[in-house]
């Protein structure tokens, strides 16, 4: 039985062809630099479990330049996940009612991304003078 | 009807991504940047006997465990789903190799908080 050939569209590069589909896959690849930064954490936590040398050792890997450049990148992409995750917020988390109302939506994004403001500070105070 | 176990990685995936929206840039921010640094943060704010307290307390041990554990599983969630995106159509192995791995990071810091002392 003659193959039957039929047009099957590229996909390569689909997302670049459009600037929202540019700024889900920033939102989704921002993932990588999170799990990324939770490897790095896991084996701080590691070298900690072996003792001040391999702790010190662990900060050292943090200061060379490249470390310092990918965690740029990740407070980058991260800091977008976090603002779309607020954005979405008012579709995906539950029914806020006040008064019988839903709350507009920018209540729920702005408290979200207050939120994320607050927390910062209290871990920035907390890690910095507790 | 066979049970669906999409609730459970979901659930997980929103506490990683509520979890990373709340505290995940500024914990970037100090360990990455700025305490490497040195700048806005004493390098001795993360020094060995003060993070080994940290680690040692248990409120220490539940903050570090669900840093790891749902940041892992909210990127094996995305990173799994995101295949098909880049062209990768993923089967049952790329899904027990995303969601084994978060689970398998979990397991090694729950038992390194263990090691760590109390």
């Amino acid at each position: 039985m003659a193959q039957i050939k039929t047009y099957v569209r590229p996909m390569d590069g689909w997302w670049r062809r459009n600037p929202y589909f540019v700024r889900y896959m920033v939102r989704e690849g921002s993932s990588v630099f999170l799990a990324a930064y939770a490897v790095i954490l896991l084996i701080g936590l590691l070298r900690l479990s072996q003792g001040p040398a391999a702790w010190d050792a662990w900060r050292g890997v943090l200061g060379q330049p490249l470390s310092i450049v990918f965690h740029w990148l990740a407070l980058l992409t991260v800091s977008y996940h976090a603002y779309t995750w607020w954005k979405v917020a008012p579709k995906t988390a539950p029914d806020l009612r006040v008064g019988g109302r839903p709350l507009p939506e920018i209540v729920v994004t702005a408290g979200g991304v207050l939120a994320t403001i607050g927390a910062s500070i209290l871990i920035y105070v907390l890690v910095r003078w507790l | 009807m066979k049970r669906s176990h999409e609730p459970i990685f979901w659930s997980l995936f929103g506490a990683g991504g509520v979890l990373s929206a709340l505290v995940a840039p500024i914990l970037i921010f100090i360990t990455g940047i700025i305490a490497p640094v040195g700048l806005w943060m004493p390098h001795q704010a993360l020094d060995y006997a003060r993070v080994l307290s940290f680690a040692q307390h248990w409120i220490g041990k539940v903050a570090i465990l669900a840093v790891i554990s749902l940041f892992l599983f909210h990127a094996a969630h995305r990173i799994y789903h995101g295949l098909h995106d880049i062209g990768v159509h993923a089967g049952t192995g790329a899904m027990a190799a995303a969601y084994g791995s978060a689970l398998l990071g979990t397991l090694i810091t729950a038992w390194l908080l263990i090691a760590v002392g109390f």
